[in-house]
């Protein structure tokens, strides 16, 4: 059976090129990155450029980046490392109710374990927040502002331009500068992002969406942003980040970013041009199937959708048993599991979040994987439908 | 995680459908997650000559209901009467507690069998 992997946003797999570039670094490069001697300087060496091809992709300076071992740990880092170093000047956060879970987990720490206190921001029925709500959010004793770039499970894609904007100007009637975290984890690579025009502080990268190996990521800190390490220990990335550098790990995240930077315009066409036809083909050939997200900016590669009548997660091993990966936002409420926060945050009601799926596509996703995945996803949304109650009774009332 | 027996069950699942002239009809559903399960019995006199299912729910509701469906056939209605959640459980290996109120709606719909039959008679 050909497998078809449609979940690039959990993880891609790693590029032969990246692979090819980082082996070294494992192999006969093995050294510290902190010794002096020629192993040592190699490895300096390495790490050097790669942060140079990240800095380049995203228009920063080198030195703004630190290098984390993944993009949970940015999030971290940047949220408390800010939240930690800036109470003298308050202790309110804002963020939004739809991010990753690693910015809304450190937030809800921040908020129970030290007191902070958090305002999220809603979003509409399309996935976006809404200016005027940031607008009122912002306090004198506000901090920090962390809003996510792309959203992982619907792609929606905020207004981080003109979020920027309202946070410098609230900075500027206060007199002081509340910083902007954005998680870029799901954008990096497939939108363009140039720090020189974004006015944010700080920006979390992950090296395996991005077809670098997992176990590596990094955090923009803009230059003069006052934060504390999440890690100390050594003298590591300018003292922001202790703990001896993942050479390779880090070798492979310049090795994508490079390949992202030559490919992405084409690629981002060619990835959507993929989804639109998978979803119009869904949409074609699957009554009461709707896209979650599709009212916005979106990723190319992202298709939430929500099939009335089926539950997502029997969906999901349905097409595993066919070779095709996919993930769900729906998961069993009485459980441990809670259904996605994202699709609740938009209003999306109960029996569609229950029947939702996320298809990402990616690199290596062919016209042929779509069509495949549109055929066999037909065929076992009209099986499980004749074998689900709820779609009969639902039937029964019209 | 779902356990390699609930995903054997979720591969092959038998008496899946429904039967057209069935005694008895019952449907159940989960009230906390909405997992609805209709089963279909065909009665000869007191006994369960054919039983089949339909299901809209997890994969572990989908393995619990083949499971018990399965226990049905065979069997006089009494005797089905100890068809208990332990049971259901045991034969998927054991739920996780996410998972374990599956076994629940399967043991409420051998309740829902006895109580639409005691209200026909
Ligand atoms: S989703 Fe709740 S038991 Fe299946």
């Amino acid at each position: 059976m050909r497998l078809i992997y449609l979940d690039h946003n959990a993880t891609t797999p790693v590029r032969p090129e990246v692979l090819e570039a980082m082996l070294p670094y494992l192999r006969e490069h093995y050294g510290n990155a902190s010794s002096l001697h020629t192993f040592g300087r190699t490895a300096r060496k390495a790490v050097e450029e790669a942060r140079g091809r990240l800095a380049h992709l995203i228009h920063a300076e080198p030195d703004d980046l630190v290098f984390t071992g993944c993009g949970s740990e940015a999030d971290s880092m940047a949220l408390k490392g800010v939240a930690f170093a800036n109470r003298r000047h308050g202790s309110h956060l804002v963020t939004t109710n739809v991010e990753h879970q690693a910015v809304l987990d450190t937030c809800r720490y921040l908020a129970e374990r030290f007191g902070f206190e958090v305002t999220y921001l809603p979003v509409d029925a399309a996935g976006l927040l809404r200016l005027d709500d940031l607008r009122q959010a912002l306090r004198p004793d506000t901090i920090l502002v962390s809003i996510m770039h792309a959203n992982n499970e619907v792609g929606v894609i905020q207004p981080l331009d003109a979020c920027a904007d309202v946070v410098r100007d609230f900075s500027q009637q206060i007199g002081r500068r509340v910083y902007l975290h954005s998680d870029c984890v799901q954008s990096l690579g497939k939108l363009p992002i140039d720090v020189r025009r974004l006015d944010v502080d700080l920006l979390t990268f992950s090296g395996h969406k991005l077809y670098a190996p997992k176990g590596v990521g990094a955090l923009y800190v803009r230059e003069a942003t006052v934060m504390d390490a999440l890690i100390n220990g050594g003298h590591q990335e300018l003292n922001r980040r202790g703990g001896t550098e993942n050479v390779a790990g880090i070798v492979a995240l310049g090795a994508a970013c490079a390949l992202a930077e030559a490919e992405m315009g084409a690629e981002a066409r060619r990835l959507a041009a993929l989804r639109d036809r998978l979803e119009a083909g869904i949409l074609g050939a699957i009554p009461e199937a709707r896209v979650n997200g599709d009212a916005a900016p979106r990723l190319p590669n992202t298709l939430n959708l929500s099939i009335a009548g089926v539950d997502g997660e029997s969906l999901l091993i349905n097409l595993d048993l066919e070779g095709i990966a996919v993930s769900t936002g729906s998961a069993c409420s009485s459980g441990s599991v809670e259904p996605s926060h994202v699709l609740r945050a938009m209003g999306v009601d109960k029996e569609y979040i229950r029947g939702s799926v996320r298809l990402s596509l990616g690199h290596g996703t062919s016209a042929a994987d779509v069509d495949a995945t549109l055929e066999v996803m037909t065929r076992v949304v009209e099986r499980m439908r004749q074998l689900s109650p709820q779609w009969e009774d639902a039937r029964a009332l019209r | 995680m779902l356990t390699d027996e609930v995903l054997y069950h979720f591969k092959n699942p038998q008496h899946q459908g429904s039967i057209e002239d069935a005694e008895i009809v019952a449907s159940v559903v989960n009230p906390a997650c909405g997992d609805t399960l209709k089963v279909y019995v065909k009665l000869d006199g007191d006994r369960i000559t054919d039983a089949k299912y339909k299901i809209y729910g997890c994969a572990a509701a989908v393995a619990a209901s083949s499971v018990v469906t399965g226990m049905l056939i065979g069997k006089t209605l009494s005797e089905i009467e100890s068809i208990k959640r332990e049971q259901v459980s045991d034969a998927l290996g054991g739920l996780s507690p996410t998972h374990a109120h599956t076994a629940v709606l399967a043991e409420d719909a051998v309740k829902a069998i006895l109580r639409t039959q005691r209200e026909k008679s």
